[in-house]
This record gives C-alpha cells, sequence and structure tokens, in this order.
C-alpha cells in the first residue's frame, strides 16, 4: 500500500502497546448497527494504470481548442519559473500559518501579495484571498451590509451574470434586498441608479471593465453611491488594472475581482483566486486571513496573521466571515507572475492583449454581419454582435477547435446574437485569423440556408 | 545578505523578469483606445527584478516553512498525511489545466467523466445519494448545507430559526450558521467527551432547522449516539448535518448517509491528501440523501436519456450557484487519483492505520501528559498541558520547544473545552520510527518543564525568528508595504 506506512510486524507492536489483539476492537466505540459491513465499491489502480487512464479523460476534450473565451478568467501566458515555485512541497504541502516561527515563507508571500494588490488597486489593505472573485463581491456587499447597517444592494445588471448568481446564493439568508441596475448602452443605467440609490441602500457594484468589456462612468457611479452614504464597491481585472485607472482614484471604497489572469491556469475554472482590498477605515471588519508585519522578541522582522479576532476561530458565531481555508497556493503562484513580470511587464501583457482584441475586432467587424455590440471603447473584452445566435457559433466552431467566445444570450436572453470575446497576449495572429475566417464561413453559410 | 528583505527591496528600476514579444504599435497609441479618464494615472508601483533573483527569493522564502515532506505535522483535524505527487501529476496534464470552464460540455468529456467518477466515490464512501463537488472549502461546504436546511424548510413553510452545535465544533460550523442568517444554540458535551441524546431532547423543538455533528468529534472520539440524536432531530422535523472535517478515522467502516445523517461535507484537502498549499486551494463537496438533492447547487452533472454528461442548469429548487463555474477542479482531479490507487479496500486501510497511529501515540503520551477522555481515540486525540501549566509552563510554550525539535506542533488551544488543549493528528502515512521520535520529544519536553522550565518558555531557540509580537502586529497595523 503506497501511502500506508505500517508493515505488518509494525502493527503488532503497536497494538501489543495499545493493550489490544486487533485493529478491529479500536473501532469498539461504533456500534454494530452503525457499521459498514461490505467492502467499498470502488477500483483500484497501479500508479501506472491510473496516469494512462488519467491521460486518457484528459485528451478525451479538444485539448488543442484556440480560446477567445474569458468571461472572468482568462488564457495567458504562464512562465515557466511560477510552476516551478509553486510545486515546491515547501509551498504546496504546509497549511495554514499558525506557527508563524515556521511559517515565515507562506507569511511573507502573503504580505507580498496583499502589497501588489493594495497598489494595482490603490487601496489600502487587502486580504489574503477569497475563493474567486464572485465570492469576493459576495462578501464586499455582506461586508457593506454590516457596517452600514443597511439591507439594499444595488448590482448592476453588466456585472457578470455568475457573480450576480453566487451574490444572490450568498446573500439569501441575511435579509438582503438585491436590486438590479439595468443596462443601457452596454454600461450600467446612471439614470436608474440616480432613481434606485436611498437612505436604505448599503452598496452599489459594478465591475471596471465590465461584463462586456465596456467602461462604466465610475466617478458619476461613485459620487451616487456616496451621496447616500452608501459603500461603492467595485470589481476589477488584475491584468487590465496595470493600464486603467485604480480604483482608489476613482472613490471605491472596496475593490474585489478575480486573479486568475496572474499565473494560475484555467483548469476548467478551479481553483481560481479571489482578492478582497478595501480603505483602511474597513482594516477591522474584512473577511478572511491578513498577514501583518513585527518584530520578534529579539527585535528582528517577521511576519505573523494579524487582526484574528475578526475570525471564525477566535470569534465563532461573530466572525466577520466564515472563510477558513482560502486559496493561498493560487495566491503564492500570483505574487512569483507579479514578482517576474513586475511593472513593465504586467503592462505589456495588457498592451498586447488590448492590441490582439482590436486587429481581432477589425478585422471581424469587416465582415457581413458582424459589428460591435455596443459602440464603446473596450480593452481585452468586448461584446460582438453575431450573423447568428452566438450560442450556434459556439458550438459550430468548438468542433473545429476554436472556442470563439461566450454567448451572452445564456444570461441575457434578448442578446442572443452577442458574443463576448477575450484576447490575450497568447493569440497569434494566425489564430486571429482562423478564427475571422471560420466566422466568415459560418456567416456565409447562414446567409446561403436563407436563400 | 540581509534576511528578510522584501521583494520590493530588491527591484532595481530596468530590470526584467519577462520575455513577451513587442507590440506593434506604440505604447501611446494603443492606450489612446482607453478614454482619458479611464486610463491609468502612474504606473503600478511593481517590483522589477529578474528571473534568476525571482527565484532566490521564492526558494528562500519557501525554506523558512515546515511541511509535510519535511518533518512530522501532527496538527489536530487538519489531516496533515503526505500528499501523493501522481495527484499533482494528473491535475498539471495540459487537457485539464488548460481547459476553458466555459467549453460546451460536448467538448468536456474526459473531465466531466472524471467529475462523475468522483461523485461516484464520494457516495459510495458517505452513503449518501447525491454529491456536489462545487463548494470550494469545507466552510462552503458548510454553508450550502445550512442553505439546503433553509430551503428545506422554507418548502414546508416553516420559518426556522437555530442550529445546534456541540460545545467541541470548528469555529466554521457557528461562523456558517451566522453567515445564512441562523442562531447558533451550543450543547455541552458529556463526561465522556460526546453528545448525550438527553440533551438534544432537551432543546430540539420546532424553531430548532437542524443540528451539526462532526464525527468523530473534535476530541477524536465517535460520536456513538449519533443515530439516536439523529432520530431525535428528525421527530421535531430539523435535519442532521455531518462535518466531515474527521473523515479520516472512518472510511469504509461507517457511513453517516446510512445512519440518519442527511447532508455532510467533505475535506478533500484533508481525507483525500489534495495539497494544503499554505492554506488552500480546498474543496468542500457536500453529499445530501436523495431527498435533499433537488436543492444542490447548480449546475448540477447530470446524464441525459442518451447517456452523456451535462450541466443541468435547469434545477428551480437549487439553493443557487456558490462558485463562478464547477469549484475546485484541480483538486477534483487529485482526490479522484488518491482514492483510485487506494480503491475500497485501501481505503478503509487508511481510516484503520489513521486510528492505529493516533491510538499508539496516546498509550504512549498519556503519562507524561494529562488525558481527559480516556478510551480508544478516533484518529486523533487530545491531550491537555495542565499538569505543566501548574509549573509555569503554558501548552504554548511546549508547541514553541517542540519547533526546535523540527516537528510542528498539534493543534493547540483547540477544541476550547479542554484547557491547554493539544489535539494530535498523526495521520496514516506517518512510520513508526516518526511516531516514536515524537514520543521521545514529548517526554524530552515534559522532563524539562520539570528540570529546566526555561528551555521550554524561552523556546523556540532555533527558528528562524523567535515568538514574534502578535498584540503589536494589531496596534501597529503593517499589512502592505507603503510608497
Amino acid at each position: 500500500m503506497p501511502y500506508i506506512s505500517n508493515t505488518e510486524n509494525d502493527q503488532k507492536e503497536m497494538l501489543a502497546k495499545i493493550g489490544v489483539k486487533s485493529i478491529e476492537e479500536l473501532f469498539d466505540n461504533i456500534p454494530d448497527e452503525l457499521r459498514h459491513n461490505q467492502a467499498l465499491n470502488i477500483p483500484a489502480l497501479s500508479e501506472m494504470e491510473l496516469m494512462a487512464e488519467m491521460e486518457r479523460m484528459a485528451h478525451d476534450t479538444s485539448e488543442s481548442l484556440t480560446c477567445f473565451a474569458g468571461g472572468g478568467v482568462y488564457d495567458h501566458y504562464i512562465p515557466s519559473a511560477v510552476g516551478t515555485i509553486v510545486n515546491r512541497p515547501e509551498f504546496m504541502t504546509a497549511y495554514t500559518p499558525y506557527q508563524p516561527e515556521v511559517a515565515q515563507g507562506t507569511l511573507q508571500v502573503i504580505y507580498e501579495f496583499q502589497t501588489h494588490i493594495c497598489r494595482l488597486t490603490g487601496m489600502d489593505i487587502a486580504n489574503a484571498s477569497m475563493y474567486d472573485g464572485a465570492s469576493a463581491a459576495a462578501e464586499a456587499l455582506a461586508l457593506s451590509m454590516r457596517i452600514t447597517r443597511r439591507s439594499r444592494v444595488i448590482v448592476a445588471e453588466t456585472v457578470n451574470p455568475v457573480y450576480r448568481q453566487v451574490i444572490k446564493t450568498t446573500l439569501d439568508g441575511l435579509g438582503a434586498e438585491i436590486v438590479s441596475l439595468p443596462i443601457s448602452h452596454g454600461q450600467c443605467d446612471l439614470n436608474k441608479l440616480e432613481d434606485l440609490v436611498d437612505e436604505s441602500t448599503a452598496a452599489v457594484l459594478i465591475a471596471q471593465p465590465n461584463f462586456f468589456g465596456s467602461f462604466e462612468d465610475v466617478n458619476a457611479v461613485g459620487e451616487v453611491a456616496h451621496k447616500v452614504g452608501a459603500k461603492f464597491v467595485s470589481i476589477v481585472d488584475p491584468v487590465v488594472q496595470a493600464i486603467t485607472k485604480a480604483p482608489g482614484d476613482y472613490g471605491a471604497d472596496i475593490v474585489v475581482g478575480e486573479a486568475q489572469p496572474l499565473g494560475i491556469p484555467l483548469s476548467y475554472g478551479g481553483p481560481l483566486l479571489g482578492f478582497f482590498a478595501a480603505r483602511q477605515e474597513l482594516a477591522r471588519h474584512m473577511p478572511g486571513r491578513i498577514a501583518g508585519c513585527t518584530k520578534d522578541k529579539e527585535g528582528k522582522q517577521g511576519f505573523v496573521l494579524t487582526l484574528q479576532t475578526r475570525e471564525q476561530h477566535i470569534r465563532r458565531e461573530k466572525a466577520t466571515s466564515n472563510i477558513c481555508t482560502n486559496q493561498a497556493l493560487c495566491a503564492t503562484a500570483a505574487s512569483v507572475y507579479i514578482s517576474l513580470l513586475g511593472k513593465e511587464g504586467l503592462k505589456q501583457v495588457a498592451l498586447l492583449s488590448l492590441e490582439k482584441a482590436h486587429q481581432a475586432v477589425e478585422q471581424i467587424c469587416a465582415l457581413d454581419g458582424y459589428s460591435l455590440y455596443f459602440d464603446q471603447p473596450f480593452v481585452r473584452e468586448v461584446a460582438i454582435k453575431t450573423v447568428r445566435p452566438a450560442g450556434e457559433i459556439v458550438a459550430a466552431l468548438t468542433k473545429e477547435g476554436i472556442l470563439p467566445g461566450i454567448d451572452a444570450g445564456r444570461w441575457y436572453p434578448q442578446m442572443k446574437d452577442c458574443l463576448v470575446m477575450a484576447l490575450t497576449e497568447k493569440r497569434t495572429a494566425e489564430d486571429i485569423e482562423r478564427l475571422v475566417y471560420s466566422l466568415k464561413k459560418i456567416g456565409v453559410n447562414d446567409v446561403v440556408s436563407q436563400m | 545578505m540581509q534576511e528578510g528583505l522584501l521583494i520590493y527591496d530588491k527591484s532595481v528600476t530596468g530590470r526584467k523578469g519577462y520575455t513577451l514579444p513587442d507590440t506593434e504599435s506604440g505604447e501611446t497609441e494603443l492606450l489612446g483606445n482607453i478614454p482619458e479618464q479611464f486610463r491609468r494615472d502612474d504606473d503600478a508601483k511593481l517590483p522589477e527584478i529578474t528571473e534568476p533573483e525571482t527565484m532566490r527569493h521564492f526558494v528562500a522564502l519557501s525554506a523558512k516553512n515546515h511541511h509535510i515532506e519535511k518533518g512530522f505535522y501532527p496538527l489536530g483535524s487538519c489531516t496533515m498525511k503526505y500528499n501523493p505527487k501522481r495527484n499533482d501529476a494528473s491535475a498539471s496534464l495540459k487537457g485539464f489545466s488548460g481547459h476553458h470552464p466555459l467549453t460546451p460540455c460536448s467538448s468536456s468529456g474526459g473531465l466531466l467523466e472524471l467529475m462523475y467518477g468522483l461523485m461516484h466515490d464520494l457516495g459510495e464512501i458517505s452513503g449518501f445519494d447525491q454529491v456536489s463537488l462545487q463548494p470550494v472549502a469545507g466552510a462552503q461546504g458548510e454553508f450550502s448545507g445550512l442553505l439546503i436546511m433553509q430551503a428545506y424548510h422554507r418548502e414546508r413553510g416553516e420559518k426556522r430559526t437555530k442550529i445546534i452545535i456541540p460545545d467541541s465544533a470548528h469555529g466554521t460550523n457557528p461562523a456558517s450558521v451566522s453567515s445564512v442568517g441562523y442562531e447558533t444554540i451550543q450543547i455541552k458535551s458529556n463526561e465522556q467527551g460526546i453528545i448525550a441524546p438527553e440533551s438534544v431532547a432537551e432543546i430540539m423543538d420546532e424553531s430548532v432547522a437542524g443540528m451539526m455533528l462532526t464525527n468523530p468529534n473534535t476530541l477524536g472520539i465517535f460520536e456513538s449516539h449519533c443515530k439516536e440524536i439523529a432520530e431525535i432531530v428528525h421527530a421535531c422535523g430539523g435535519l442532521m448535518y455531518m462535518d466531515g472535517a474527521n473523515l479520516n478515522a472512518n472510511m469504509g467502516i461507517f457511513r453517516p448517509g446510512d445512519v440518519g445523517f442527511d447532508m455532510m461535507h467533505f475535506n478533500l484537502h484533508k481525507t483525500m491528501s489534495t495539497p494544503h498549499g499554505g492554506g488552500g486551494p480546498g474543496a468542500g463537496a457536500i453529499g445530501v440523501t436523495s431527498e435533499l438533492g433537488k436543492y444542490l447547487p447548480f449546475p448540477v452533472l447530470e446524464k441525459n436519456d442518451r447517456n452523456e454528461l451535462f450541466f443541468n442548469y435547469d434545477r428551480p429548487h437549487s439553493i443557487g450557484r456558490l462558485h463562478s463555474f464547477f469549484g475546485n477542479f484541480g483538486n477534483m482531479v487529485r482526490a479522484f487519483a488518491y482514492i483510485r490507487t487506494l480503491g475500497g479496500k485501501g481505503i478503509r486501510r487508511v481510516s484503520e492505520n489513521a486510528v492505529l497511529n493516533a491510538n499508539y501515540l496516546k498509550e504512549s503520551l498519556k503519562d507524561a501528559f494529562d488525558l481527559p477522555y480516556e478510551g480508544h481515540c478516533m484518529h486523533e486525540f487530545v491531550l491537555s498541558g495542565n499538569r505543566q501549566k501548574k509549573k509555569g509552563v503554558k501548552t504554548l510554550d511546549m508547541a514553541k520547544r517542540m519547533l526546535d525539535f523540527g516537528i510542528h506542533p498539534p493543534t493547540v488551544y483547540f477544541p476550547l473545552i479542554v484547557q491547554e488543549a493539544m489535539m494530535i493528528e498523526p495521520t496514516e502515512t506517518e512510520t513508526k520510527e516518526t511516531l516514536d521520535d515524537f514520543i521521545e520529544i514529548m517526554k524530552q519536553i515534559a522532563r524539562e518543564v520539570e528540570e529546566s522550565p526555561e528551555t521550554v518558555t524561552a523556546a523556540p531557540h532555533s527558528t528562524v525568528v523567535k515568538r514574534l509580537d502578535e498584540a503589536g502586529a494589531v496596534r501597529n497595523l503593517d499589512v502592505c508595504l507603503k510608497g
């Protein structure tokens, strides 16, 4: 048995020490009527057989799909050094740094991660991580409700639909009144926002850029929110953030998002890496773990988990959140990624993605029947009006080895001809050419079939 | 060479740790696509470092961590077992790691097959009919279970408000209760360290939505009345939740789904050996009875009439969605790799040997320390440092002293019902030699408490930093480098 060390002889000696005759006797606290007396019906494989089976399943996919889909997770290039560090057992097989003297590695990585997030967002404090961008957004709204003692939260319909689903699930039991802020020309409707906010509003949540890749008028949103004393929560993308205005500079109170683009594989959507940053005055109300810098008794710099009285293991039912295990290894990956890419590299990734997206859009919009869905500026994700239902295009192109984007009609029934596409620095001119060719072909087929 | 320097301290303007193609157009032209008001004012002040310096930085940091491949890590209720490498090799196969979650199901067949296989295996291990892999941590599993309770009662037109939780429960239990808007009623464990059915009967009424029970509990003791307790809870219309954090104790021996529990969560990062990662990612799958299946988070992986796997979003009774996509898929691959190399028989032997190792340690240490609860333990047990505290040495001191011997201390000061608690979980992957070394170290520390207590109270002596000023960290909050 590969994972179990005890030989029969070991077992005999140990049982003798304990003073019992068999392992079975150790389970004497489990009454017979509670016992499971059959063998579990699970086959056993050798490592060689297992790996063959894994290879088979991993290849029973369209592994070679060229990815133009985003929707919160993006196919960015991951430098080799990221994997080398993250696979080190020192990071991979440690747990939560409960004993800081032997967890300075993990704690300093968290501290550095918090610093990276603060610098990208222009906020004062960030935590060690949340499960994903969606849960981070939900926790931001829960925090806003707690601190304002209000229950109404306004969520823009331009926010990623899966985030809105998670928000609904998360806030359900807390008595939140979730109000949808409608879309207008690819942005949230500012006039409606004025009507919707009131003295019971705890928070206004938007994404910058939003699900369709458009920019929201964040200054105006913040102003409306703050006028009634509501918190302004902004969802941002850490790569795009390298070239777009920091939320700290447009008045956001809490900034959350998905840091998967920072060196974490797509991995069928998990594990991901939620981040959570806020202004200083919210520090003691934050959810999740936070590493802080301090000194040891000889005056040497060191790191610890801090503000722990917010947390469930101390405060139990009065904790700011139930989060315990988070996404530490993903935060480690993001820290290595940011260290390697740095100030210039992250900007370069953003600029390359922007350039590819604009090149692709220019070619696609030159095709008959395709255009920008909204006449709005964009960075690397964009909504395209398609010649036939986007769902059909996704299905057809996937068979040709291209994942052309996301069918917005899945969540916005009135937008069945909307394909949300994302480009990263990984997409080559040839990839774009193939995409354009396939989109053209499916468009022509449509024209033919209509005749 | 200065120790402890931040990556920012190593930054030098103009250094690069990456290679990327050039853009075709210039930066100014490209940024022209972004309206001025939304453009970044100044570049984010991120570090500028070469790849070799980055590697040295992180390798130096890594050396400051204790981890399971370095030494013993008997952290109670965390199940720090060895994490087989084949798990990671499987998860990093390109077909898994490179797959976008919004790829149509028709092009994701192998991934869905793996998830379906894991759902089967967890169902088989727990005795539950339906499994959702979506929750990404134990606490999120608890949260889902409590939402299922709410949905169940709501459908019956009942407004229940309370959850019963033992005083030995993990902190996440009451925190999860609050996060769904329920109220916790704490119930006392009896002298045997378990919950007596009578004490449940006393407080159980129609305002109680259900009860959460960890089995075995955090004292490492099997809750032998769990079936009777479930009957009491059910008789009043409540539901029974099992916290599966301690599942490593009873796989193949006890199936909660068979004996009155309505739901449970699994911690795949504990029981199923997916790496703990310095604090995640975890995975907190849940299992429920067929009656509760309709409430599971959507989407639900199902087979259609052509026997093809697909995600069903049309689930009108579902509690909703918890995760952006389907959960921590990478952990699912690892857990599946683990389970399938053990098989049904091997899984049972995991628990048998985890329990054997714990009892061996308990028996070997019970004279040197106070043992608050007699009898056979399951996969972990709790000692008290009360005897040593009378000599002026706290459990915290002894924990710090253990660091000098290259081992990670047990979980300390938990469960809350034992004073000066040390909660010890050796796991099945440790050898008898490692256990014997640990016993010797513990006995030596107990001797030091008698003979030279200052050696213990001043510990650790050999770590890269000495005891850190935690109160100072709160007072002078420094959680990111300013500048």
